[in-house]
């Protein structure tokens, strides 16, 4: 289904595409998010925009996102379940779209355990995979959440979810993605990827059941600052996957910084070459967004399409 | 069954601090078995609370009594008698005792020693487990018969979630990811196409957000 998405007209038109990551402020000055977006505006094809990361209180996602579109970067804004119910969803829907927002990215939201505000109350009214398959109804069918009826400016999002083939059961997780592609979704960016090896094993079953043919996958890479960035991540993040191999090389690097970034490079040349079905790559350059012109233009991927 | 835990000692005294005479009223019920308000703890609460008042020099007398049930107007009609010259009553029931107490004698401070926490039951010895979320209705034929409404940490019904690794929830080591055991139970069972099925959202009316909720049953109802 067509929408008005820079983004899917790029990744439908088979060039490889490239987005990056923008983390709103802990404080309500849009400064640094635009400072982010004129930065990278010429480097990449859209930037998500979290919500609430790691359940941080942060600059709403979508608010932040109308300041990212107005320096020139079309924005992904994400939408996690944690803290909304599917009322405030639709409503934050509607909302977004009136603002010019046209791709929406469906996640479960990291659970407030790990944020600022340990003892809130969570939501999951709905989950996910049901957030995509009514985005998805809202714009085919008119309706929604409910099943009432949209009488007119429907919100037509291109839709867009997270995969994590680092996650287990590891058989499921293409099992899983799939699911979310018959739910709707349209591109796919996944986890962190540092074990190439598994990721590799996790397309060729995408492969095999055809579902780079249904959907667009951006493999999600993340440039390290230090060995021990990395090691954190091995230790204490669940659902990632960090090699020691990896660990090692940035311990063993004169300039760690230098090397996340040389590391960051060679990934995505590689998926870009060897990885078939793989449509784009997703930059997420945590706290560190300066880089991401660097890494782009270094891989051989810039400059960009112009829609 | 419904299993609660005791609150500090110093909390309970502290909600009867004015009082002289106060009842402690036990359950048998579902805090006896989980060894937090039965007959035993009862007085062992009772008698901790006059060591304490004793040390601070304001004495504090104490009668025990353990209901049946707490939640059964019968039972808690029971304890009239003992009511009559008390200040205070501490149940040792669960939230839903403490409240027929409440309701019953209507001129008494009645406050809980009791934290009721959840239903579930015990694993070993000493370990109990939540493993229902009283959602209204029920869908364990859907996933194994395991509840991810309140086993997964998110609720959610078309895990799991990106979280999952190694068996455990994102949230802790210490807890099973529910759709790591629903996708093994699937698999052992041969039904893993049952998984690939799109679960719709929960008619969550059904559950607490419904207001509070009523079970009627004509059919036993004696006029
Ligand atoms: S599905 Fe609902 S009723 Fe069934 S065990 Fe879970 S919370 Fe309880
Ligand atoms: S890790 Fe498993 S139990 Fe925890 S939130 Fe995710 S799906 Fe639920």
């Amino acid at each position: 289904m067509k929408t008005e998405s820079k983004l899917q007209q790029i990744l439908d038109s088979g060039q490889f595409a490239v987005t990056a990551e923008i983390g709103p402020p802990k404080h309500s000055s849009a400064e640094g998010i635009r400072h982010h977006a004129e930065m990278m505006k010429d480097y990449v094809d859209a930037t998500n925009i979290t919500d609430n990361q790691t359940a941080i209180v942060r600059l709403s996602s979508i608010a932040a996102g109308v300041h990212v579109q107005s320096c020139g970067i079309e924005p992904i804004v994400q939408m996690t379940c944690r803290d909304r119910n599917r009322i405030a969803m639709q409503s934050d829907l509607l909302g977004a779209y009136s603002l010019g927002m046209r791709n929406v990215l469906c996640l479960s939201g990291d659970h407030q355990k790990f944020g600022n505000h340990p003892t809130a109350k969570n939501v999951y009214d709905i989950d996910s995979m049901q957030l995509i398959y009514y985005l998805r109804r809202m714009r085919d069918e008119k309706l929604f959440f409910s099943g009432e009826e949209i009488k007119e400016h429907e919100p037509r999002f291109f839709i867009g979810a997270v995969a994590n083939p680092f996650a287990d059961p590891f058989e499921f997780r293409v099992a899983r993605l799939e699911k979310k592609v018959e739910a709707g979704a349209q591109f796919i960016q996944t986890q962190c990827i540092f074990d190439m090896e598994r990721f590799e094993r996790f397309m060729e079953m995408v492969r095999e059941r055809g579902i780079d043919q249904r959907v667009h996958i951006l493999a999600g890479v993340t440039p390290m600052k230090s060995w021990r960035a990395a090691k954190y991540i091995q230790n204490n993040v669940s659902g990632m996957i960090v090699p020691d191999e990896l660990v090692e090389r940035l311990k063993n690097a004169e300039d760690p910084k230098r090397e996340g970034v040389e590391i960051c490079i060679e990934q995505i040349k590689y998926i870009k070459e060897n990885i078939k079905g793989v449509h784009g790559v997703h930059i997420m350059a945590i706290a560190w967004e300066e880089v991401v012109p660097e890494i782009v233009e270094r891989s051989g991927l810039y400059p960009r399409p112009k829609i | 069954m419904i299993i609660a835990q005791q609150k500090p000692v110093k909390d309970i005294a502290a909600m009867i601090s004015e009082c002289k005479k106060v009842l402690l009223v036990g359950c048998a019920g579902c805090v006896t078995v989980c060894l937090s308000g039965g007959e035993k703890e009862t007085e062992v609460l009772a008698s901790s609370l006059r060591i304490m008042r004793k040390m601070e020099d304001k004495p504090l007398e104490t009668v025990t009594y353990t209901a049946t049930r707490q939640c059964d107007p019968e039972y808690v009609a029971m304890i009239d008698n003992y009511t009559k010259d008390v200040d205070a009553i501490i149940s040792l029931a669960c939230g839903v005792g403490v409240q027929y107490l409440a309701e019953r004698f209507t001129d008494k401070w009645v406050v809980p020693a009791l934290d009721t926490k959840f239903i579930g039951g015990s694993t070993v010895h000493g370990n109990w487990e939540e493993k229902c979320g009283l959602c209204g209705e029920c869908i364990l034929h859907r996933t194994g018969g395991i509840c991810p409404i309140i086993r997964c940490s998110k609720s959610i019904l078309n895990g799991p979630c990106g979280g999952s690794q190694y068996g455990k929830c994102e949230v802790s080591k210490d807890v099973d990811c529910a759709w790591q055991l629903i996708y093994d139970r699937m698999k052992a069972l041969g039904k893993l196409d049952k998984l690939m099925e799109f679960h719709p959202p929960k008619d969550w009316s059904k559950s607490r957000d419904g207001g509070p909720r009523k079970a009627i049953r004509e059919d036993v109802m004696i006029d």
